[in-house]
């Protein structure tokens, strides 16, 4: 009986549909996650290393694992499924979300730099060219 | 005359005489996908705007003064334990157990419930403390990101209890079986953009 369902799903499967899920699967890709996250809850909140740069740098890279992690045990993201399609979606999405946030951050960061209103008298004149070299 | 036949048969088609015969149903896991990255294009602007506003305080209160790390955790927990749980649904009902799939269904509504539980609590707090959304831009785009999140939280609960409902009701026909995949793929999408809200809001940001 549960043979019969397994080669159902096989069937299933093979026209392009999601994944098939396991208990394993699960299982694993839920214990990567708490390590993923009790890592750098434990180093921000028990300030483990001295230098801030160093921590923010660990916590956003765990962060980026923890995203693969959860496609792939989770989400059950492979290049097969929907025929490559699903994988192409998230690879153009992900070059609009770099392009949107980077590039925000970018502009942004410019103009509170050359135009942020208290601006000291004396060196007024220094932002000024600047701004006319934009 | 062999030959021609041949030739027939290789030739290109430039557009198809059959018309296409789809199952029910079979483009709507492709169609969902879809539908999530666009609503990561909503994330990813909302992200954007906490990254510009996020140290922009106006004088008030900042981001190390107001985020209790400890509350974040347990929140997080609430929202990790919901997804395996999930899981666990998915395989239920892959072995065609409707009750274990209804049983585990009911807890993942549980944790997300409580994940709402104490946002709203610290949503409830910093409003009462005077940092509400109001009061600086960096609150304006934490509201707007962590509370958008929260949204997609809550009408996935509502998507959940209906589903338990159409379950219960018509067992785990095909189309049910189709909803809880959808469901589990939206579920497990806001998992991963929670992962973005607790690294860069919480955790960098109370490392100002």
């Amino acid at each position: 009986m549960s043979h019969d369902a397994h080669a159902a799903h096989d069937g299933h499967h093979g026209e392009g549909g999601a994944a098939h899920a396991t208990r394993k699967g699960y299982v694993t890709g839920f214990l990567l996650s708490v390590v993923l996250t009790a890592i750098p809850f434990g180093l921000v909140m028990g300030g483990v290393i001295d230098d801030m740069r160093i921590t923010a740098g660990i916590v956003m890279a765990l962060a980026i694992v923890q995203i693969v992690v959860h496609m792939i045990y989770f989400l059950h993201m492979d290049t097969k499924s929907e025929g490559g399609w699903t994988l192409m979606a998230l690879i153009f999405t992900a070059v609009i979300v770099v392009i949107t946030i980077a590039g925000s951050l970018w502009v942004m960061v410019n103009m509170n730099r050359y135009m942020m209103p208290p601006m000291p008298p004396a060196s007024a004149a220094a932002p000024m060219s600047d701004m006319s070299g934009m | 005359m062999a030959n021609h036949t041949a030739t027939t048969a290789d030739a290109p088609h430039f557009w198809e005489t059959e018309p296409h015969h789809h199952e029910a149903g079979s483009s709507t896991m492709l169609g969902f996908w879809l539908y999530l990255m666009s609503d990561c294009l909503i994330f990813a602007m909302l992200f954007a705007g906490w990254g510009v506003y996020g140290q922009s305080a106006a004088g008030g209160p900042t981001a190390p003064e107001l985020f209790d790390l400890k509350l974040v955790a347990l929140n997080t927990a609430m929202l990790l334990f919901s997804s395996i749980t999930y899981g666990f649904a998915m395989i239920a009902a892959q072995e065609d157990n409707k009750r274990a799939t209804l049983g585990w269904l009911a807890v993942t509504g549980l944790f997300g419930a409580a994940f709402l539980g104490i946002e709203m609590y610290e949503f409830a707090h910093l409003i009462h403390e005077g940092a509400g959304p109001q009061r600086s831009a960096f609150l304006s785009s934490f509201f707007a990101l962590v509370g958008t999140h929260g949204l997609h939280v809550f009408f996935g609960m509502i998507w959940l209890t209906v589903l338990m409902v159409q379950v219960a009701k018509k067992g785990l026909i095909a189309a049910n079986t189709r909803r809880l995949a959808c469901l589990s793929l939206f579920w497990h999408f806001l998992d991963v953009v929670w992962i973005g809200v607790f690294t860069f809001v919480y955790l960098l940001g109370s490392m100002q």
